[in-house]
């Protein structure tokens, strides 16, 4: 039996040292890849429960790496929020591993599986690293060893574009990565330390001080370019559209999913709360933010013709959502930013991963090619619909869980115009999803569809169950959505310094 | 008040969403697919009807299902209102189960297996939201509704379907998603509930003009009671099979919808704060310009369905009326009206389905002398036509004369005369039809009807059932406005 206590770094080394095998067992065998990818994720998973469990019961978790004393050694901490977030990403990831084995075989050219599995493991490790660390160099490290990691498996896509794509987001992910390096250069010049818990102690006196507000800034401006907040996310959409399947699913359900837990724990356990809401008021300039990409995020997916680009731009909009909540910076409008996190991933992920097994199967990624889709891949398209309620904030689905709590949220705060921006986002949302509901069950055949064999034919087993699994938990967590809460409740609660 | 715990409401709601399973694996055997449509009917109105005796008793079921979050919790409350309008739909859908396989097998019609299997997922949803306890509840069971009825109403898959089940989703989703979930969270953030409660939850909440603010969103939420400007969706809504207009848009959504409408006046407002506030003579204005300008469309109309349509549109309105003139007798005239509606406008869509299945006619232009090939359908119409317009024994009469006596009571003279020149309008569109079919001769054009014209039993039979219905609850009204007063008490 493993001690409690060495769990903060077992949940990273595991996957690391897996990452680094990977490529090695992967000569005995192509499928040896994945499993240990299976395997690392599903450590990883049951370590971060375990983790969870313990910090709701008995309080935070630190754990100093090398047995180096913080602030000098580095430190991982785990409280309710972060606990939080690793479950979800190490939960996600592994549902994605299981999706992603037959998907990749067809994505991916074979000599380079182990390779991709390998840089797979990597990116998770870094976004588990980003999340556990409560050192702020350390997670700079993390920051890049995901980044990176996650330009190459961008770059892995079928299609040329591919490449492009990802060497866009290389040069803005590096950009954003600067600026953060640059924050945290200038934060250690007027501290001395790199101690995140530490850091929180010694800035409230050097609040004043032009370095540390441009430490803050340069962290705001990077971060929102990892996180994809409107106007910083021209990448994201042609990142999604061309990666391999499996990859746009990960990134859409982690990766953003992490920058912005990154924005919330610099913003209110770094920086304190006072700080980004009086001090700097940096969230009333967040919430315009927030609100133009809900807005405009929503607008432009309506316009999209390929289906991985409409989700994409939705993905714009939902993230408005997190910082819209984070911003309101209330009890319940905290909970629902963290809740969103969550629900969005479920809902994203499962969304791509329908899409991804549509591409496995026929190819098609053209909205207009999916009339009568219905017929060909009724359970794939079952999971879209789901996903799509969800999307939507249909009562019984995830969406309408976070969107009540922002909803809420804001009205406490005396902030009743974002309701109308909420609620007009919703009906955009189910504009654009409505329209693919309605062509997959009640519209002819397209040509390209009427070209393959008439007969249901569903991706492979692997695929369609894990799809059918997410889109699942978007009901049930919508109607036990009492689990999720209470965890983002006890997390919301600790960023807002209760 | 008594409170009885059980989970009663929850398998009269759910007896159906099994159906909606054992459906679907059947479809390779249609007698038996049918037979568990019937079959979930039969138990469904069983089990409503068991829980008369105690709610007529004064007793109230209560019974809570899961609590999502703190305040939104899925709850179930069976109260007079909420059985009256459970056992009109169920006992309804009983006859409308025979009537859709008369007409779907006389039709042809393609995809019956998705057809009854969202007919009785629909109704799942309709008795959840009669025995709804709170607003979430209700809230999400009006959506559930809405999404069920899209296949329904788009059945048959042409581009007129599908733009008319477009408009359809467009107005309900909408609405509701922009003003109804709104008012949901602006109620919730004054009073901190959704639970309904005789004395209405928001009073002393929150500023009149909030209340006020809270009140137009809710009536604006509501499209399914089709109150205009947000009316479009019933009369496109009409490209669905006639069974599905039957009972989905005389009874079961659009029923929901003046039901919403109520419980949020009654339930959430409540009477002494709508007194307070003062909006309910000015909101009856305006629904009387539903009553009247829908009335008029109705005359325009020759295609025989969106004419029902537009009554529906009109007669929905009484309902609203009803409740909004704030008397006691106003208020029992508008809830008996939802049943009294819904036996005749039910017999009326059967007529016009029957006559479509049996002589594939739509207009009325077309119908001269066709009461010789079809005698019991053009006399159960004309039953049911003089229910609309009210006249005595049939059931119609008893709801406009409490009507009639609330605007009086409520010294509300021009709601009087709205509800009279209704009346005379009611019978300028309804009554020419029957003259048409019993007293024009049959013209020997495309439209001659032909010695093939025949009634087909399984469809006759029930809408001769729910015009004899009509008439039976004229004559004997007291059953329901027992029920009804109940509510107001």
């Amino acid at each position: 039996m493993i001690s409690a206590e060495n769990l903060p770094i077992l949940v990273i080394i595991i996957p690391l040292i897996s990452a680094i095998i990977t490529p090695l067992v992967g000569r005995i065998h192509r499928s040896i890849g994945w499993l240990v990818a299976l395997l690392a994720t599903s450590l990883s998973f049951a370590y971060s429960l375990a983790l969870i469990r313990s910090v709701m019961e008995n309080g935070p978790i630190s754990y100093w790496l090398g047995g180096w004393e913080p602030p000098w050694g580095i430190e991982y901490v785990v409280t309710p929020f972060n606990g939080f977030v690793l479950c979800v990403v190490s939960f996600i990831t592994i549902v994605i591993t299981l999706y992603a084995r037959k998907s990749i075989e067809q994505d991916v050219s074979e000599s380079k599986i182990p390779f991709f599995y390998s840089l797979y493991l990597l990116f998770f490790t870094g976004l588990m690293g980003i999340v556990i660390t409560g050192d702020i160099f350390n997670l700079y490290v993390f920051i890049e060893i995901s980044a990176l990691s996650g330009y190459a498996l961008v770059a892995m896509g079928r299609e040329r574009d591919a490449l492009i794509a990802s060497y866009n987001y290389l040069i803005l992910g590096t950009i954003g990565a600067s600026f953060i390096v640059l924050g945290i250069g200038y934060l250690y010049m007027v501290t001395g330390t790199l101690n995140m818990a530490d850091l929180s102690a010694r800035l409230p006196e050097l609040y004043d001080s032009t370095t540390v507000r441009s430490a803050f800034a340069f962290f705001m401006v990077g971060l929102s370019l990892k996180l994809a907040l409107f106007p910083f996310h021209i990448w994201l959409p042609n990142v999604y559209t061309h990666s391999p399947s499996t990859v746009s699913a990960l990134m859409a359900a982690t990766s953003t999913k992490v920058s912005a837990y990154v924005l919330l724990r610099l913003m209110f356990t770094v920086y304190r709360p006072e700080f980004v809401l009086t001090v700097v008021p940096v969230t009333k300039i967040l919430l315009i933010l927030a609100a133009l990409a809900i807005i405009i995020g929503s607008v432009i997916a309506l316009a999209q013709t390929n289906i991985k680009r409409m989700l994409a731009y939705s993905s714009v909009g939902q993230i408005g959502y997190i910082i819209l909540g984070a911003s309101i910076a209330n009890q319940t409008s905290m909970t629902g930013s963290l809740m969103h996190i969550f629900n969005h991933a479920l809902m994203k992920g499962s969304l791509f991963m329908v899409v991804g097994a549509m591409v496995y199967r026929t190819g098609i990624v053209n909205i207009e090619d999916m009339r009568g889709m219905g017929k060909k891949m009724p359970f794939a398209m079952a999971a879209f619909t789901i996903g799509a309620l969800s999307m939507i904030g249909f009562p019984f689905t995830v969406g309408f869980v976070s969107k009540w709590y922002l909803a809420v949220g804001a009205l406490k705060a005396d902030m009743w115009y974002f309701i109308p921006i909420i609620l007009l986002s919703s009906l955009l949302t189910a504009v654009y999803f409505w329209r693919i509901v309605e062509a997959i069950y009640f519209r002819e055949k397209s040509e390209k569809l009427a070209g393959l064999p008439s007969e249901p034919a569903e991706a492979p087993f692997g695929m369609t169950a894990t799809t059918l699994f997410l889109s699942l938990l978007c009901i049930v967590f919508g109607i036990a959505a009492f689990i999720p809460t209470k965890v983002a409740a006890a997390a919301a609660k600790l960023l807002l310094g209760g | 008040m008594e409170i009885i715990h059980s989970a009663r409401p929850l398998y009269a709601m759910a007896v159906s969403a099994v159906a909606v399973v054992l459906i679907g694996f059947s479809y390779e055997r249609p007698n038996l697919r049918e037979f568990w449509t019937i079959l979930a009917a039969v138990v469904k109105f069983a089990i409503v009807m068991s829980m008369v005796p105690a709610v007529l008793d004064g007793k109230t079921i209560e019974y809570s299902l899961v609590t999502i979050l703190p305040g939104l919790e899925i709850g179930f409350k069976v109260d007079p209102m909420g059985i009256l309008f459970a056992a009109t739909a169920s006992f309804l859908w009983i006859l409308t189960s025979f009537y859709s396989i008369g007409y779907m097998r006389t039709l042809k019609e393609h995809a019956q297996t998705r057809y009854f299997m969202c007919f009785a997922a629909t109704m799942t949803a309709t008795i959840g939201a009669a025995f709804a306890a709170n607003m979430f509840t209700l809230f999400l069971f009006y959506e559930a509704i809405t999404l069920c009825t899209f296949p329904l109403v788009g059945h048959k898959e042409t581009p007129e379907a599908r733009a008319g089940a477009r408009k359809y989703i467009v107005y309900l989703l909408g609405t509701s998603l922009a003003f109804q979930l709104f008012a949901i969270f602006l109620t919730y953030n004054a009073a901190g509930t959704l639970e309904f409660s005789s004395q209405g939850i928001l009073a002393g909440t929150a500023s009149k003009t909030m209340l006020t603010v809270i009140f137009v969103l809710f009536i604006a939420g509501i499209a399914k009671a089709g109150i205009m400007p947000f009316h479009n969706w019933l009369p496109a809504a009409m490209v669905a099979p006639t069974p599905v207009s039957a009972l989905l848009h005389a009874v079961a959504v659009v029923k929901t919808g003046v039901f919403s409408i109520l419980r949020v006046l009654f339930f959430v407002f409540g009477t002494d704060l709508l007194v307070d506030l003062d909006i309910g003579t000015a909101a009856a204005y305006f629904v009387s310009f539903t009553i009247i300008m829908a009335s008029f469309v109705a005359l325009t109309k020759d295609n025989l369905k969106a004419r029902l349509a537009y009554s529906t549109v009109s007669q929905l309105s009484y309902i609203v009326l009803g409740a909004l003139l704030l008397t006691p007798s106003s208020a029992v005239g508008g809830i008996v009206h939802i049943a009294n509606h819904a036996f005749s406008k039910i017999t009326l869509f059967f007529c016009a389905g029957h006559i479509y299945a049996a002589a594939h006619k739509t207009n009325i232009s077309q119908l001269g002398g066709i009461a010789r090939r079809m005698p019991w359908t053009m006399a159960a119409f004309f039953i049911a036509s003089l229910s609309m317009i009210g006249v005595p024994p049939v059931a119609g009469f008893v709801s406009k004369w409490y009507l009639a006596v609330g605007s009086v009571e409520a010294l509300n003279y021009p709601v009087l005369v709205v509800l009279l020149a209704s009346t005379m309008l009611n019978a300028a569109y309804f009554l020419p039809i029957t003259y048409k079919a019993f007293f024009e001769r049959e013209k020997e054009d495309e439209y001659h009807h032909g010695e093939e014209v025949r009634e087909i039993p399984i469809m006759a039979i029930p809408l001769v059932l729910t015009a004899v219905g009509s008439v039976i609850i004229g004559l004997y009204p007291d059953y329901f406005i027992a029920l009804a007063r109940e509510v107001i008490r």
